[in-house]
């Protein structure tokens, strides 16, 4: 009976302060301009839209999701694309120098940003990347790329190997069994990557408020975090620019919330 | 060995390099060489602007202007304090939350998905959702301690140790459930029978706690540890967005101090030199929780 009552009130006070922080800028976004500037600023809304409506029309919203889109869909399409064919290297053939490879890999999830900041910027500035999506879709791919070389390779390597075997008794060359036998039994692993590196990508702030300068091109951190009105902070457009770019990731933890956990814990675990 | 099995060895090398080639290259144009070019840069005087100046190598220079800096000084302190205040407080966060996620009851898919919403937030939305609760007219936590006395509402975030307190506390609270996560999968791999055992010779629950679950823990804790301290000693997105290192510089961390010397003064060399000792810094303090983590596992094998 004791045990009980203190897990519920473990899960009690874990859910709440997980939910509840959170939900006053969800009730902030349904508020009018009035009812945030009383004194006191009111409890609950009158459930108005004008703020959702304003962050649209007058504060980018629109351009921040869309480049956040686009951003974040690339870097997950590219890095799995380069991912893939490498962790599959790494956990079945046979390389010459591959520990050198893989404490490469771990020492590179390991920089701090500011680290690359400068050098990534006067890269990006020779090659014409300053301001374009794609100019800070190619660091995010090579800082996303250990997480999801090692999370493949966990995975890669759990698989049974004898279909892989007898595919190349058959005559398969390693490019062919990596497509036809290991990646339909390895979905499990991808989709958990792909939504790791999809939500680094969506949550990204600092490389993209270094090479991003204009709201045409700016992310939804960028935008948020550089959030200004003309004379007060515009805080109910804010939280509803706030809520428009928590609510996708919202869905995302709820319906993979077991991959989420697992590649979390295999990505730490094993590394 | 024949010569077609040869062959076929050596195409599967070939393979096997094209496979890793791509991935290997974007990581060193974009991570590896980043990292050198910055401690090239860190050994001469580069001034963005100042292009007449052109770029003198001035050897470690750099570096010894920044063990004397007094503002790189109070940095490394606030960034030190964080570190070591946020990571405890997220260890012990962690630690409760998955005792409380380990247990089997019903709806507990909903409860962790819940946990994960703070992990999966952007940090730059929880910084403005912590700086909005601690607003001094507008926001939440005025509004429940003071209600209808708008007079005695605080401007909390004007207080320096207030504000660092405030910046702590968002950083906990983001990363907390990241940490419980780690610590989850080590409560997972520990034999029920041990607590059958224990139970069996009249081992009370806070006995079963200390004396297994712990100790048990320890190889996960300090995996969870090596986490959180790296990514605390890199934390900006919150000082960025909620204080810009203010009031004065209480919460002036050594990322941030990077930051404005490298791009809004433009002092290329300098900010260089405060990045590399941050890298220096990471390194050397993952190597020694490596070897920590390490040690404990053999000690495990042992017993």
């Amino acid at each position: 009976m004791n045990r009980r009552l203190l897990l519920a009130l473990g899960i009690l006070a874990t859910v709440g302060l997980s939910l509840l922080p959170f939900l006053w800028f969800v009730l902030t976004s349904f508020k009018s301009q009035g009812e945030i500037e009383a004194a006191p600023p009111a409890w609950w809304p009158s459930g108005s839209l004008g703020f959702y409506r304003s962050a649209l029309f007058d504060h980018h919203l629109f351009d921040y999701m869309l480049n956040s889109v686009v951003v974040a869909g690339a870097t997950t399409l590219l890095a799995l694309l380069l991912a893939i064919p490498a962790a599959y290297a790494l956990a079945r053939l046979t390389i010459p120098g591959k520990q050198g490879i893989l404490a490469v890999l771990l020492c590179v999830s390991m920089f701090p940003q500011m680290a690359i900041a400068g050098p990534v910027w006067r890269l990006l500035d020779t090659i014409g990347g300053l301001n374009h999506r794609w100019g800070v879709v190619l660091p995010y791919v090579a800082l996303t790329l250990p997480l999801a070389i090692w999370i493949l390779a966990s995975f890669f390597k759990e698989l049974p190997p004898e279909l892989e075997d007898a595919a190349r008794v058959d005559g398969c060359g390693p490019w062919a069994t990596l497509f036809r036998i290991t990646l339909p039994l390895a979905t499990p692993g991808i989709f958990t990557a792909a939504i790791l590196i999809l939500i680094y990508a969506w949550n990204e702030f600092f490389f993209a408020l270094l090479i991003l300068t204009q709201p045409e091109q700016q992310t939804l951190p960028v935008g948020i975090a550089l959030f200004q009105g003309e004379f007060t902070m515009p805080w109910g457009e804010l939280a509803a620019a706030s809520v428009v770019a928590t609510l996708p990731l919202i869905v995302v933890v709820l319906l993979c919330q077991r991959w989420i956990v697992s590649g979390l814990s295999a990505g730490a675990v094993k590394g | 060995m024949n010569r077609a099995s040869s062959i076929l060895r050596h195409r599967e090398n070939l393979a096997a390099w094209t496979m890793v080639a791509p991935a290997l290259l974007v990581t060193m144009v974009f991570a590896l060489y980043p990292v050198l070019d910055s401690l090239w840069l860190s050994l001469h005087n580069i001034y963005i602007g100042l292009p007449q100046l052109g770029s003198p190598f001035v050897g470690l220079d750099n570096y010894v202007a920044l063990l004397r800096d007094p503002v790189a000084q109070q940095a490394l302190a606030v960034t030190l304090a964080f570190v070591v205040l946020s990571t405890l407080l997220e260890l012990a966060c962690g630690l409760i939350i998955a005792l409380v996620i380990h247990e089997r009851f019903r709806g507990r898919g909903l409860v962790r998905a819940a946990i994960l919403i703070p992990w999966a937030i952007p940090t730059v939305v929880a910084s403005q959702l912590w700086r909005y609760i601690f607003n001094d007219q507008y926001g939440f936590a005025n509004l429940l301690l003071f209600g209808e006395q708008v007079t005695d509402y605080i401007p909390w975030l004007a207080y320096p140790s207030v504000a660092f307190g405030i910046v702590v506390l968002a950083d906990v609270w983001k990363t907390s459930s990241f940490a419980a996560l780690l610590v989850l999968a080590g409560l997972q791999v520990i034999p029920d029978d041990l607590y059958d055992a224990a139970r069996v010779d009249g081992a009370t629950a806070r006995q079963r706690f200390w004396h297994i679950t712990l100790p048990l823990l320890k190889p996960a804790l300090l995996l969870a540890l090596l986490f959180r301290t790296m990514d605390a000693f890199r934390v900006f997105d919150l000082v960025f967005v909620m204080t810009q290192g203010g009031p004065g510089d209480a919460t002036q961390v050594l990322q941030f101090y990077g930051y404005q010397t490298l791009f809004t003064e433009g002092r290329i060399g300098y900010g260089s030199a405060v990045s590399v000792a941050v890298f220096l810094i990471i390194l050397a303090l993952s190597l020694t929780y490596l070897r920590a983590i390490g040690s404990s596992l053999l000690e495990r094998r042992r017993t």
